[in-house]
């Protein structure tokens, strides 16, 4: 592992319309780690999250991941790469069952489907959808979702509507994961369950940047915190020193 | 076995299944096309043109579904890039560019259109291509490409987010469905034995996207029993003779009020 960040996000700045929604913004993930970006509503963060993830083409700066230059390329072409994410809002495929959503998320990592598994398939024998099931099967068994598998995403709980759509970006096998409020809605059980089940991913070696409003949550799990405010970083470090940052606790925090 | 009458009928039947089919398919990826009787014409000329010259049927019909399957890829290429309402209108605006182009075709007939066309279309032959096309697209559902296309349907965002590649699949759904009309334009051809550019009009293309109104979106049958209803029930309803027509029209009116999702419901996903 070098000392290069995993992703190197360099002076970019998006505007809507007249409204600067992000002001030359800079941030470093350092692989294998769980980077958490804060910030009052309307900061930015999710912008930032669509210009990682190529939703959004940024009007100025530069995207690097594992030292490449990548600004410009499809969502697609992103995903391949090595970066996944989720919705702030769950933006599964209602006529899709469960595990079929999940399936989806594999896409990108399957061989072909060969001849002989198109003609056999019925049968039960085409080896990519059987891949992709066990594939998808594992990842909905690491975020931990107990529900029913053949069924409609509509039909589970916002909670387990969250789960199902990690265990999709994950099913992509992620360097890096962006999990956009994924403990939003959630009891604090159902958080703390949550933060082992991020723990759990940076252990299987990936790195997580994530936007949260839980500060408990964002504070006991981040190695690193970035704090956006008005679509400019206002602090960034270890979860201690953001903590007690004056700017901070003006823009967010609030004085406890 | 069949007489004359019902052999035709079971032959147009079997068309217009294959005509469903090829609005089906574009349509799950979220793509209406009101042009596949463009498609059809193209696969009709291209394959009686090739069958006149002595080719086999089966080349000249595979020559007529990769003609119209490449010359949909081309216009869908700008074409996907816009949505709903206004792509529609392209594809409408494309039926007819195909049709004032085979009227100013000399080499195809023009106006007077082709006629002394083999008789090489055989009713077990349409069985066959229907049942082919239809096994793929149900097979279609359970296979990564199918469920991108379904992706792409559901949420263009979240599907390019999950990496599908948009544009590809959207081509290979609209491409796909220029085939199939390709196919039904070849069999038509060699089994009416005279073409010409007013049968491919604009009233093909909307009846064939009627077939899949009418019957539903949700999975491969709903087409089906849409183009049997449509094909079918005039002449089941020749008793009411110069109300038939009327009947048909209360009927469609009727189903657009109680069953808005077509006469098949899409298969729910926990059965599969």
């Amino acid at each position: 592992m070098s000392d290069a960040p995993l992703l190197d996000v360099t002076g970019v700045g998006v505007t809507y319309g007249g409204y600067v929604a992000l002001d030359d913004v800079s941030c470093r993930v350092v692989e294998n780690s769980i980077h958490a970006l804060i910030g009052p509503n309307g900061a930015g963060k999710t912008t930032l999250f669509n210009v990682v993830s190529g939703l959004v083409k940024p009007e100025s700066g530069s995207l690097q991941f594992r030292e490449r230059q990548y600004t410009g390329l499809r969502p697609d072409q992103i995903l391949v790469m090595g970066i996944a994410r989720n919705f702030q809002q769950v933006r599964l495929f209602p006529v899709l069952s469960v595990i079929e959503n999940v399936m989806v998320g594999c896409h990108s990592r399957l061989p072909r489907t060969s001849f002989r598994d198109f003609v056999l398939g019925p049968l039960g024998r085409d080896k990519v959808d059987r891949l992709a099931r066990e594939r998808a099967a594992e990842m909905l068994d690491l975020v931990e979702y107990r529900g029913d598998t053949k069924a409609p995403p509509s039909q589970m709980t916002l909670v387990d509507q969250r789960r199902i759509e990690i265990a999709r970006a994950l099913a992509s096998d992620p360097q890096l994961l962006l999990l956009d409020e994924p403990a939003a809605g959630m009891n604090p059980a159902e958080a703390s369950q949550l933060s082992e089940i991020i723990r759990k991913i940076r252990g299987l070696g990936r790195t997580v940047l994530l936007v949260e409003h839980n500060t408990r949550m964002v504070f006991s799990l981040a190695d690193e915190v970035t704090v956006l405010s008005a679509g400019k970083i206002i602090a960034s470090g270890p979860p201690s020193a953001v903590k007690s940052d004056s700017a901070v606790v003006t823009a967010y925090l609030g004085n406890v | 076995m069949f007489n004359s009458y019902t052999e035709s009928l079971a032959v147009f039947f079997g068309i217009n299944v294959l005509m469903a089919f090829s609005v089906y398919l574009p349509s799950s990826a979220g793509l209406i096309s009101l042009g596949q009787g463009g498609f059809m014409a193209i696969g009709a000329y291209t394959s009686a043109l090739l069958t006149a010259k002595d080719v086999p049927f089966a080349l000249a019909l595979a020559a007529g579904a990769a003609v119209a399957a490449l010359i949909g890829v081309l216009v869908a290429a700008p074409a996907v890039r816009i949505r709903g309402i206004y792509l529609i209108i392209a594809t409408l605006g494309f039926g007819e560019i195909v049709r004032i182009l085979f009227i100013n075709l000399e080499f195809a007939g023009g106006a007077s259109g082709l006629s002394g066309i083999r008789p090489l279309t055989t009713l077990w032959y349409v069985v066959g291509v229907c049942f082919f096309v239809g096994l793929c697209l149900w097979r279609l559902r359970t296979l990564t490409l199918g469920r991108a296309i379904l992706a792409v349907h559901e949420d263009e965002t979240a599907a390019e987010a999950m990496g599908i590649k948009l544009l590809q699949t959207k081509l290979i759904a609209f491409g796909g469905g220029a085939a199939i009309a390709g196919l039904a334009g070849g069999l038509f051809a060699h089994y009416a034995l005279f073409i010409d550019p007013e049968q491919f009009g604009f009233s093909r293309s909307a009846e064939a996207f009627l077939f899949v109104v009418l019957g539903g979106s949700g999975n491969p049958l709903g087409p089906v029993i849409g183009a049997a209803v449509v094909t079918l029930l005039p002449e089941v309803l020749r008793f009411l003779q110069d109300w038939r027509m009327s009947f048909f029209a209360v009927l469609l009116i009727g189903c657009a009020i109680w069953r808005p999702g077509g006469l098949v419901a899409a298969r729910p996903p926990s059965r599969l």
